[in-house]
């Protein structure tokens, strides 16, 4: 055999493997700790009820959900979401599961901000609307598995209408008109679904071969075709009329996309006034204002393309405006 | 994907090698790669969710990042072999490659989320992997008789399989225990990968004693077979035997298409949950940790050349598998396929640097083991992205057939090209 390590080396080398142990374990053990401690219950105060308009966001700091006031006053109290929206009696919470692989909860609340129904699913939350009346909701995953070939990130989006319980997990079997054609693709991805006060129409994200499409969808007919190419993350207006949409207007990994608005009767765009790269689906505030999430806070500007945005909350996101 | 760089497992040294075991250096190792293994894998398995989600990094960058830090590894590998055997000290070369990578993950945790720290801790980290894994491999044939480099590589790649298995176990349990606390998944990856420099230290005879390991047993060095490069052959490239065996390395590596696209089309035609894409490779990995023992040892018994052809061979089939039309026996398919990649890897990982080891002299074997693993890792990434750009063309099923003629055709050439190693063929064990 080889020489041997003395005995001395080996308890040497005994004692530093146990420090070490102890000090991951210590680690460990302190981060749990930390974990636990900011794990705060909801504050039952905070609701969907009141009067008037009222802006809730998702607090970044503390990642709950806060009712923002027009002065910068926050009231945090809410759950603990990713990504929020909500509307009429219902809220949205989209919650990340820790851990590896990705996985996360979309949970319903009702008017108080009581959990009504969990669903478990696999990837990073990313879109969440809900309709006006408040009965039919939408969510976007990411769905990390699949970046492997594509440096995009591929998607899975669901739809929840509350009024039967039915949940579609994954809409991509929706049959797709593209050009006239019925269409057909293994690459097709759903995201950024907004809906018509009807609770029946939709409009979404749809990308393939390369492209990205907004569609018009139908829930009852179960059908969707594409209307025009290049729109991303659609949000339609209180009206019915207009469409908020990012379009990518750039190859530059660093600033690709710009806000329009689409006028669906005329189909004439308008770029709006903040030309950041904002990558969001637009909030209505009303028929004339938009609010989005840009670098860590929420942003409003005329859905005209006039004026300039203005800051509507610090260190804030996923802006839902509750009637 | 890391499945190359995968693997070890197999603590006890004597399940099967009962009349002959791997030295003691070679254990060592083993256990200093399962340990490292453990380390770097638990980042591995993290590091794209916690840039992605913790701090907002598109894909595109962390893509971006990956490939350009892989593909200097296979440059560093030269650096680290050049060195391990220019100062004729492989084991600190390696040493000093373990400690890099494992105080990467300070850097991660130091970094807190700025980009170019976080970038600069990355390549630290590849920078250590592949300064010592030469090193470490040279020091495997010079700790292990000619005869049993087959088996040494095996149980080593064994052990550190095992670790790369059990990597992202512990860094998804730490996550779940801790609430996504990432700095916590760091500095446990720190202190384990001190253990693996520590084994280091400790367990693998210091270089100066490293020759007479082998000459306990026999002189490693000395013996070589069918090279008609005299013993005092300066350059590497003079030995007819060997560039042989990089020109075979290359083509073969060239025709490799990437794990990571075989998982992918595994994924698409099941259609699997996202959440179970991961275990795709700890499905090969298992195959990979259970065979590369058994692999090893009939390398050693039949010679070399012929395992690491008929592991090209079941990658061939995996890949035919691949092309089978839908409809077919359907999870039978997915299993054989991942055993298949398993058998690839048993079949050819240690056992072309068991290959390559013996046409080596020892004061250059570091360099020549690093100059094979370059080619191979270049060639690999040449196919990757042909493969790549051919799916995106054609599309995935003509990107195939494509790869399928490539490899076909490579094998063809290995066959003829791929040196005989006389020393074990035919040599009963």
């Amino acid at each position: 055999m080889t020489r041997r390590p003395t005995r001395t080396r080996l308890w040497a080398l005994a004692l530093a493997v146990l420090l070490l142990g102890c000090g991951a374990a210590g680690y460990t053990l302190r981060a749990a700790q930390r974990a636990g401690a900011s794990r705060p219950s909801a504050d039952a105060s905070l609701t969907l009820d009141g009067t008037g308009e009222r802006l809730f966001v998702r607090d970044t700091a503390t990642g709950r959900v806060a009712l923002a006031g027009r002065d910068g006053t926050r009231r945090t109290g809410g759950p603990v979401c990713d990504r929020f929206h909500a509307a009429g009696p219902t809220a949205l919470c989209l919650q990340r599961r820790p851990g590896v692989p990705a996985r996360a909860y979309a949970i319903v609340l009702d008017r108080r901000l009581h959990e009504v129904r969990r669903i478990a699913l696999p990837g990073i939350p990313n879109r969440a609307r809900v309709s006006a009346s408040g009965r039919v909701l939408s969510w976007t995953m990411f769905a990390t598995g699949d970046s492997y070939a594509t440096s995009a990130f591929s998607t899975r989006t669901s739809i929840l209408d509350l009024r039967t319980g039915y949940l579609v997990k994954d809409m991509e079997q929706i049959p797709l008109t593209l050009e006239g054609r019925r269409h057909h693709a293994p690459d097709v991805n759903y995201w950024g679904v907004t809906f018509a006060r009807d609770d029946n129409r939709f409009y979404a994200t749809v990308s393939t071969d390369g492209r990205t499409y907004l569609v018009e969808g139908d829930l009852r007919a179960w059908s969707a075709r594409a209307l025009r190419a290049n729109a991303e993350c659609p949000s339609l207006s209180p009206d019915g009329t207009r469409i908020a949409f990012k379009k990518k207007v750039s190859d530059d990994p660093k600033s690709p996309w710009r806000l329009y608005v689409l006028d669906l009767r005329s189909g004439r765009e308008q770029p709006l006034a903040d030309r950041r790269s904002i990558d969001d689906q637009v909030l209505w505030l009303d028929g004339r204002t938009l609010a989005y999430g840009h670098a860590g806070d929420v942003w409003a500007g005329p859905a005209d393309g006039s004026g300039a945005p203005r800051v509507l909350a610090r260190g804030a996101s996923s802006p839902a405006m509750v009637r | 994907m890391y499945l190359a760089t995968t693997g070890r497992r197999d603590a006890p040294p004597t399940p099967s090698g009962v009349r002959r075991r791997v030295s003691g250096t070679v254990l060592a190792l083993g256990a200093v790669s399962l340990v490292t293994d453990v380390s770097s894998e638990m980042v591995t398995a993290v590091l794209p969710l916690y840039l992605v989600l913790g701090l907002g990094l598109s894909p595109l960058q962390f893509g971006f990042l990956d490939g350009l830090f892989n593909g200097a590894t296979a440059l560093v590998r030269m650096l680290g072999g050049h060195l391990a055997d220019r100062g004729g000290r492989p084991k600190r070369v390696a040493g000093f490659g373990y400690a890099l990578s494992a105080c990467s993950r300070l850097g991660l945790l130091l970094a807190s989320g700025a980009a170019t720290g976080i970038a600069a801790a990355l390549a630290a980290d590849r920078l250590g992997k592949g300064i010592r894994t030469a090193p470490r491999d040279a020091l495997i044939t010079l700790g292990s008789p000619p005869d049993g480099l087959g088996r040494a590589f095996g149980v080593h790649r064994a052990m550190d399989t095992t670790g790369a298995l059990l990597g992202p176990l512990a860094a998804f349990a730490l996550l779940w225990a801790t609430a996504d606390a990432y700095d916590a998944v760091f500095v446990v990856s720190f202190c384990v990968g001190l253990v693996g420099v520590l084994l280091l230290v400790v367990l693998v005879p210091s270089d100066g004693s490293t020759t007479a390991v082998g000459a306990g047993v026999r002189p490693a060095a000395r013996v070589r077979g069918g090279s008609d490069r005299g013993p005092g052959g300066r350059h590497l490239l003079r030995s007819a035997a060997f560039r042989r065996l990089l020109a075979a390395t290359a083509l073969l590596g060239a025709a490799t298409v990437g794990d990571a696209f075989v998982y992918l089309l595994l994924q698409r035609r099941y259609d699997l949950a996202v959440a179970w894409f991961p275990l795709l490779p700890l499905g090969a990995a298992a195959v990979y940790l259970l065979l590369a023992v058994p692999a090893g040892r009939l390398a050693d018994r039949i010679g070399r050349r012929r395992p690491f052809l008929y592991g090209h061979l079941a990658l061939l089939l995996g890949y035919a598998l691949l092309l089978v039309p839908d409809g077919g026996p359907g999870p039978l398919l997915l299993v054989g396929v991942l055993a298949l990649l398993g058998v690839f890897y048993a079949a050819t990982d240690g056992v072309l640097m068991a290959l390559a080891g013996p046409l080596l002299p020892e004061g250059r074997r570091a360099t020549g083991l690093a100059a094979v693993q370059t080619v191979q890792a270049l060639a690999r990434l040449g196919a990757a992205t042909g493969f790549g750009a051919a799916w995106t063309l054609w599309g995935p099923g003509t990107a195939l057939v494509l790869a399928l003629g490539a490899l076909a055709a490579a094998v063809g050439c290995a066959w003829r090209l791929l040196p005989s190693d006389a020393l074990t063929e035919g040599t009963p064990s």
